[in-house]
């Protein structure tokens, strides 16, 4: 298939050391890549798939890590018979990485034009005069505007994409033959994502470079795969060109994961909502929150408009989604109706109350039938807890609920509900997984008999396979409870087969609103088309 | 960054207004200097008239407001036992401890930071260890001891430095050899533990995948990263020094602010308390200022708020 892979990796086997037996991370894992070709490397967090990249440039932690076996040939010289000195050479000028959090990734006090130059004076290529002219160079070919007077600045004066492409830029600065790209857009807001992808795709024409990219988004995958490697639990479970395995799936993982694409017509059953819609629960009015900025020393106070005249409804039984990118107000929305933040205009009834109104103990009442569930859960739940406490702390709360001896039955009742085993009321939240501890925290939201449910960014720190587990289960106790949802996501294709309803937001202001289907069908506003435009397309179908 | 200065400078004068109440009046609650001045059989009426000289005899917020009008037209008083204004005496005892302060303080950050950040390299091999164990004596043995000590081995025992007193290159090295083992002991933990943690965050993996050498990882990329905190400390440290290193500063007879102010204080030469206290204060408050602006010179985040 690959007469001669730039880059094979053989058998590779990592251990991590710990006090108890060590821990597999890469079991016994083998792939290649050819000049020019796009590996992906798909699997969840844990797959072992970020710790085989960072073997390849050598910059794992040893220890912890133990490379237990394995072989990387990379030009033809195997990597593990290199000396120091010989094996530095080769990151940066012949295999280039760039990663998840380009904040993170790029050293909060030199300048980024000082971290490009860098390139070129520790291969010895070329410095000062010359090295600053190659990098202002650089950062205009990845696209960043006025390069010239950008270059002495500093990475937290840039956005989370130019970051990205400052990144990339220090990447492709000797021009490598192989760039590894560990989950390079998972930071970013989808429009941004696909600007990133198309430059590396651009870039890996231009220069004829092979490219691994590491990551956990399917449609990511499609988009940009020649070959995929799908890797669990530190093994590889499927290998192949990626039009086979993403239409012909051998393995019943990869089966599993191809099944929850939400953008895949087949997939699933219609989460939507069945049941007849009931009486209207709540209504908001011209929702308007401004910030008071802090004002500098002799400018004039400013403000900055998260959320202006924002209206909706929300019928009994209904689902709501609300989507918006970073920075578009839905979570300030979300926060307001529950009054953790206090809206600076509108209105917002409940069943006909002003909840805006309210004296803290109807407020009080009001919480026990609006529930929240949050984006973290290991954040929003109290490390110190066992899981029995947490779900039973709105009973505390709210005295009239349930009387005391039944609360041991009812939170048994409610971990079943949500699909968890009744006996792990004993064990703490770090016992648990991502997945399992956001059911917990949609079982304590169910604790005090909601009617309505707000879920900020509820699956968007889960694995794909887990997110739709997760939504399947909000689907079903829809039907079976006659919740509301009101489900704020960035992710567009999530909210497909789950709200009735969806609202898109832009900079603190509704662009459209419409039910589901004519909203994917015919969007009406401009940003709806770019944002639907945005979702990668397999690289087969374009 | 001026605004930054005058509004710096502005809170600090607020703190050494409120230091010179405080300090003016636990000096007088130390008892009667006419007490120690006068000899021990002189009348009472002597030691009335002595008071009332020195205006001791007032109300003590009266003599208050008498000083900082006399502050006002930068006048600080007479020291009582010298004869001469107090500012004068406290000025020239201030440069002998600063450069003293100045010399060890450098001295155990240079230090602290190259052992440190080799230590942080490769924690729990034979250099760190090595480094932990002397930096921790150092940080923990007592000052005074260890100056006896070598004065006695140094001085008495090999003859090869003075006892004490001032005077060529060969007086300084035991007075800084002593001030400079605390500071450096626990710099060395500093810098080690900040740059462990700096050396462990991911622009240091990409500095990795970059090819740059682990040299110029930790000289460059770690150190800026890791040089904040241990300013902090360092600071700290050379705050306690300029404050006058009395222990070290009696046992090496060094003319300094230190022993200048005890010796002022047992001898109730108030002018001269007050006068070291407010010559400490601002000196203190001046190299805090300075932190604040290496701060910002080091750390483009900070920057912003300081402009």
């Amino acid at each position: 298939m690959n007469p001669s892979p730039i880059l094979s990796v053989e058998g590779l086997t990592v251990d991590f050391l710990s006090d108890a037996a060590p821990l597999r991370a890469v079991d016994n894992v083998s792939f290649a890549v050819a000049p020019g070709e796009t590996l992906c490397i798909l699997g969840e967090s844990g797959s072992g798939k970020s710790v085989s990249s960072s073997t390849i440039l050598d910059i794992l932690d040893c220890p912890p890590a133990e490379i237990v076996a394995g072989r990387i040939v990379f030009e033809g010289r195997d990597m593990g018979t290199l000396g120091p000195a010989e094996r530095r050479d080769i990151n940066g000028r012949r295999i280039a990485m760039i990663f998840q959090d380009p904040l993170a990734h790029l050293n909060p006090v030199y300048t980024v034009g000082w971290q490009i130059c860098e390139v070129f004076e520790t291969h010895g290529v070329c410095r000062g005069e010359e090295a600053r002219r190659r990098a202002v160079e650089l950062l205009g070919h990845v696209g960043i505007a006025e390069p010239a007077s950008r270059m002495d600045q500093y990475p937290h004066e840039f956005s989370g994409g130019q970051r990205q492409r400052i990144m990339i830029a220090m990447a492709i600065a000797l021009k490598p033959s192989l760039l590894i790209a560990d989950e390079p857009t998972t930071a970013l807001d989808v429009s941004v994502q696909a600007q990133i992808l198309d430059l590396l795709r651009d870039l890996q024409r231009e220069f004829g470079m092979a490219l691994i990219l590491i990551t956990h988004d399917l449609e990511v995958a499609a988009s940009m795969a020649d070959r995929i490697v799908v890797m669990k639990a530190g093994k590889i479970v499927e290998q192949g060109p990626a039009r086979e395995v993403f239409t012909a799936p051998q393995h019943d993982y990869t089966r599993k994961l191809m099944s929850a694409l939400p953008a895949e017509p087949a997939a699933g059953a219609d989460r939507r909502s069945k049941s007849e819609r009931g009486e209207t629960l709540l209504v908001v009015k011209g929702l308007t929150k401004t910030y008071e900025l802090p004002k500098s020393m002799f400018g004039k106070a400013r403000s900055l408009l998260a959320v202006e005249d924002v209206s909706f409804s929300v019928s009994q039984g209904e689902t709501l989604g609300i989507v918006g990118e970073s920075g578009s107000g839905k979570s300030t929305v979300a926060r307001m109706l529950l009054r953790l933040n206090e809206p600076t205009a509108g209105q917002a009834f409940y069943r006909g109350q002003d909840i805006f109104a309210l004296d803290p103990s109807e407020m009080l009442a009001l919480r026990r039938k609006v529930q929240m569930v949050f984006q973290d859960p290991y954040g929003s739940m109290n490390p110190r807890m066992d899981v029995f406490t947490i779900i039973s702390e709105p009973w505390l709360i709210h005295k009239d609920i349930l009387p005391k001896a039944q609360w041991r039955a009812r939170v048994a009742e409610l971990l079943e509900l949500v699909g968890l085993q009744p006996d792990c009321m004993g064990r703490h939240i770090h016992q648990f997984s991502g997945g399992q501890r956001q059911r917990i925290a949609i079982a304590r939201a169910l604790a005090s008999d909601p009617e309505l449910l707000v879920c900020d960014e509820a699956v968007s720190a889960l694995d794909v396979s887990i997110q739709a587990q997760v939504i399947d289960l909000l689907a079903d106790l829809r039907n079976r409870l006659g919740l509301s949802y009101i489900f704020i996501t960035h992710d567009l294709p999530i909210v497909r087969h789950f709200a009735d309803r969806i609202i898109v937001m832009r900079n603190g202001r509704i662009v459209e609103s419409a039910p589901t289907e004519s909203l994917f069908g015919s969007p009406k506003a401009e940003y709806t088309r770019m944002l639907l435009a945005a979702v990668p397309q397999p690289k087969w179908s374009r | 960054m001026l605004g930054f200065i005058v509004r710096r400078a502005m809170q600090s004068a607020v703190a050494i207004i409120g230091l010179l109440v405080l300090v003016f009046v636990l000096t007088r609650l130390t008892g009667d200097p006419a007490a120690l001045f006068l000899p021990l059989d002189s009348s009472l009426e002597a030691r009335q008239e002595f008071n009332r000289l020195n205006g001791f005899d007032r109300p003590i917020y009266l003599q208050f407001l008498t000083y900082l009008g006399d502050l006002a037209r930068f006048e600080f008083g007479m020291s009582l036992r010298q004869n001469r204004p107090a500012m004068e005496v406290a000025l020239q005892a201030f440069p002998h401890t600063l450069q003293l302060a100045v010399i060890a303080i450098s001295l155990a950050t240079f230090f602290a930071v190259v052992v440190g950040s080799i230590a942080a390299a490769r924690p729990g091999g034979l250099f760190d260890r090595v480094a932990s164990l002397v930096s921790l004596a150092g940080a923990s043995a007592p000052d005074f001891w260890v100056a006896i000590v070598g004065v006695m081995i140094f001085a008495v025992g090999l003859d090869l430095l003075p006892t004490s007193g001032t005077g060529g290159p060969l007086y300084w090295i035991m007075p800084i050899g002593v001030l400079v083992l605390r500071p450096f002991g626990l710099l060395v933990q500093v810098v080690r533990g900040t740059m462990i943690g700096v050396l462990s965050t991911p622009y240091v993996k990409t500095a990795r995948a970059k090819g740059v050498s682990p040299t110029v990882i930790i000289f460059k990329h770690g150190l800026r990263n890791a040089v904040l905190p241990v300013i902090t400390v360092a600071g700290d440290l050379a705050a306690s020094l300029v404050n006058g290193a009395v222990v070290v500063e009696t046992i090496f007879g060094w003319p300094g602010i230190g022993k200048l102010m005890i010796d002022a204080i047992i001898q109730r030469d108030f002018a001269v308390v007050q006068s070291t206290i407010l010559v400490t204060a601002c000196a203190i408050f001046i190299l805090n200022i300075a932190i604040d602006l290496a701060y910002a010179l080091l750390d483009p985040r900070i920057r912003r708020q300081t402009t």
